[in-house]
């Protein structure tokens, strides 16, 4: 990585406390454009936390989120609201999906486009040109994006009657949607097969490498981890312990520790 | 052989019935004579009315799961789940020229037939025409009949012209008394309300209880507007409706980091709140006997006799009507509605999607609110009374009622439960021992057997030709 370029996402010893408990406990860490990082750990290591206090969900009781969005200034994100972030270029998606279930595939997509788009109550009334301009706009390019996903046979289906895996690749195409700079992925490959699996891989990939969005994801499945990802930042306990190419994390016997246990006397 | 399971099991709850009810129906013990008396012609009754009942009760629950089994996708063959892993697949072998390609579908979309874009050779066995059925027919699970009549191009004109045609002449008819016209225009009052909330609960899916409390904003801003100003019923309207929007604000703030339950508490509260305030402070709404004299709309200064007045407070309330539904339909299909609805569905996804949660609820509870301050105006010149108990909560929940069972998230639901709701205990005046009870029922039962309402919203069905989109 070039080392001038400022990272898009840079946290710098982000901790989150409940109540007595430490979730997250001086955590950094850092991507640089066009990269995939993912994010791994045992259960309960603190990943869904760290996303939830990186993208306002949760109000980190200490350290800083700062973003650099390509061609903007750096900026800090501590204590904005979910929507804030949103707005700011950061997308996510859910480990366990949270689709508009009753809506359509489309509408999905199109609710992505909110914060991008301006029409009020009276636009709305009124139907002026500027909110028709507006609104097909919206659907276009809500169709582009099902498009490049492959969810563009599926536009009017609702949500919750797709199959499991088109369920996750649309709450991507809807992340997409907000022209986000960085995508945050909460275990995509969760629960698919190894084909949709080999299918998000590439999926991920095009959308790193065509739509210039980075992506940060947390995953359990190391096939794909190891495979598509330029770094990767290893958490137990709520502790950053390991953060390195996927050589060097399949080599590190702190991360092996942490996921295989240790051999103890007994 | 599941039907006479059913007898059986009809004929089994039958014979507990006769059994439990036996003390009491069957046996009199006559204490004047000392004879016991045996109706048994009451415990064929009992049996005869149980199995019925009950047999009723189960082909109706079999319906419903047949019909739940229906609303399911239908089968989504592995096919068809091939073809989009299908695309994926495509995507990944030549990456490079796929934005090349999706462009040029934007442009000419040649493979765009009814949503569907796949390159031809995916599609190979499977027709373009079945695919556009199969993304289609799916989208509105198990169409009602009532949908099929009014989606149809051809039927929708022809019954439109019908509405509006007897919506016209109805006050002239013959039957059409005062009365008659009265309750016709409560009920689109109902309609009106019915709308507003739709909404707040329907759309937006705040749980509202005290929708009541903008409803006397409304008629109590014309009927003080009037008492202390003279102000006139059409000055009053904007009025009324504004201050019930200002008002739909206030109480906005302080509900809207409350969710589910604890919303619907506060607006109850809220609503009581606003109902004491009107019955208890007397220098300022004049308590509990209320404002009298509040005049009716006038027409350029034209002096009506009441029949004259009814009728025109009726085509008032049509067109007001017209206009509430123009603006709602228009509402839910913009992105303030889309947002409303995403709301409703899953607030944290919502919000994530860069949703700002509290100026979407606040638009929701501030636009419901403006309908029901229209609506008290409305009102209040119509009774040309107003009192604080003409807003209590079972108004609330009466219209609470006309959204949930119309179907939540449907204009042409609320409209029917608002008619349903409103003209049905006014008919069943005949039968006034017993029509809260029919009533509650009719209520259980469609909650159990329909519990999406009369009409259930559909979502907007989006069709791709040629690049650009057309609505449906």
């Amino acid at each position: 990585m070039n080392a001038v370029t400022e990272p898009l996402l840079n946290v710098q010893a982000l901790t989150m406390n409940f109540g007595g408990l430490r979730a997250l406990d001086q955590v950094s860490l850092q991507v640089q454009p066009g990269e995939v990082v993912a994010l791994i750990g045992p259960n309960g290591a603190g990943k869904t936390t760290f996303f939830n206090c990186v993208t306002g969900i949760y109000r980190p009781s200490g350290g800083d989120v700062f973003v650099t969005p390509p061609g903007k200034k750096r900026r800090r994100l501590n204590g904005l609201k979910t929507h804030q972030v949103t707005a700011s270029g950061l997308a996510r998606t859910f480990q366990n999906i949270r689709l508009f279930q009753e809506m359509t595939v489309l509408e999905n997509v199109m609710i992505g486009r909110h914060c991008r788009t301006r029409a009020g109550v009276l636009g709305a009334v009124l139907r002026d040109p500027q909110t028709r301009r507006e609104e097909r706009d919206i659907v276009e390019r809500s169709y582009a994006i099902l498009e490049k996903i492959g969810l563009a046979g599926e536009v009017n289906e609702l949500a919750k009657n797709l199959p499991y895996g088109d369920q996750r690749r649309l709450e991507i195409a809807r992340a997409m949607a907000t022209e986000p700079f960085l995508l945050l992925l909460d275990e995509p490959a969760a629960g698919m097969n190894p084909r949709e699996t080999d299918a998000l891989e590439v999926l991920i990939r095009r959308i790193c490498d065509e739509e210039k969005i980075a992506v940060l994801m947390i995953e359990h499945d190391m096939r794909i981890v190891m495979s598509i990802s330029n770094r990767i930042y290893v958490l137990d306990y709520g502790k950053g312990i390991a953060a390195g190419t996927a050589a060097e994390i399949w080599e590190n016997p702190v991360v092996i520790k942490a996921y295989l246990g240790e051999e103890t006397e007994e | 052989m599941p039907a006479i399971v059913q007898i059986r099991q009809s004929l089994i709850i039958a014979l507990w019935f006769m059994f439990l009810t036996f003390p009491v129906l069957v046996i009199r013990v006559n204490t004047i004579e000392n004879i016991i008396e045996w109706r048994w012609v009451n415990m064929l009754y009992v049996g005869a009315g149980s199995f019925l009942g009950s047999f009723a009760w189960r082909y109706f629950l079999v319906r419903q799961a047949r019909g739940a089994r229906r609303d399911k996708p239908p089968v989504r063959t592995a096919r068809q789940s091939e073809l989009t892993a299908g695309t994926g697949k495509e995507g990944m072998t030549a990456p490079s020229d796929r934005p090349g390609e999706l462009r040029a579908t934007a442009a000419t979309g040649s493979a765009q037939r009814g949503g569907v874009a796949i390159p031809e050779g995916e599609i190979g066995s499977l027709a373009p025409d079945d695919v556009h059925k199969a993304t289609v027919a799916s989208a509105p699970p198990a169409k009602p009949s009532l949908r099929r009549l009014t989606d149809d191009p051809k039927l929708r004109r022809p019954l439109l012209l019908i509405l509006a045609a007897a919506g016209t002449i109805f006050p002239f008819l013959p039957f059409a008394s005062t009365y008659q016209i009265n309750i016709v225009t409560n009920a689109l009052l109902y309609v009106m309300l019915g709308l507003g909330l739709n909404i707040v609960v329907g759309l937006a899916g705040l749980l509202h209880l005290g929708y009541v409390a903008f409803y006397a904003v409304g008629a109590y801003s014309y009927a003080l507007l009037y008492h202390h100003f003279g102000i006139g019923f059409w000055t009053a309207l904007p009025l009324g409706a504004l201050l019930a929007t200002l008002f739909g604000i206030v109480l906005g703030f302080p509900v809207l980091r409350l969710r589910g339950d604890y919303l619907a508490i506060v607006t109850l509260g809220f609503a009581e709140i606003t109902r004491l305030v009107l019955e208890n402070w007397n220098e300022f709404s004049f308590g509990p006997s209320g404002i009298a004299g509040i005049p009716r709309p006038s027409l350029f200064g034209w002096e009506m006799d009441l029949h004259g007045a009814t009728i025109y407070i009726y085509f008032l309330m049509i067109f007001l009507c017209l206009l509430t539904i123009f603006v709602v339909n228009r509402l839910q299909n913009s992105r303030i509605g889309r947002a409303w609805v995403a709301l409703r569905e899953d607030e944290t996804a919502c919000e994530a999607m860069g949703v700002n949660p509290t100026a979407a609820k606040l638009t929701a509870f501030a636009l419901g609110s403006t309908w029901a301050g229209l609506a008290g105006v409305v009102f209040a010149a119509k009774t040309t009374f107003v009192n604080p108990a003409s807003f209590t909560f079972l108004e609330s929940a009466m219209i609470l009622s006309i959204v949930v069972l119309g179907g939540m998230g449907s204009i042409l639901g609320v409209i029917i439960g608002a008619f349903v709701l409103i003209l049905t205990p006014e008919y069943l005046r005949a039968f006034s021992e017993y029509r809260m009870l029919l009533f509650g029922l009719i209520m259980v039962m469609m909650m159990i057997f329909r519990p999406q309402g009369i009409v259930s919203g559909v979502r907007r069905i989006y069709e791709f030709h040629r690049g650009s989109e057309k609505q449906r």
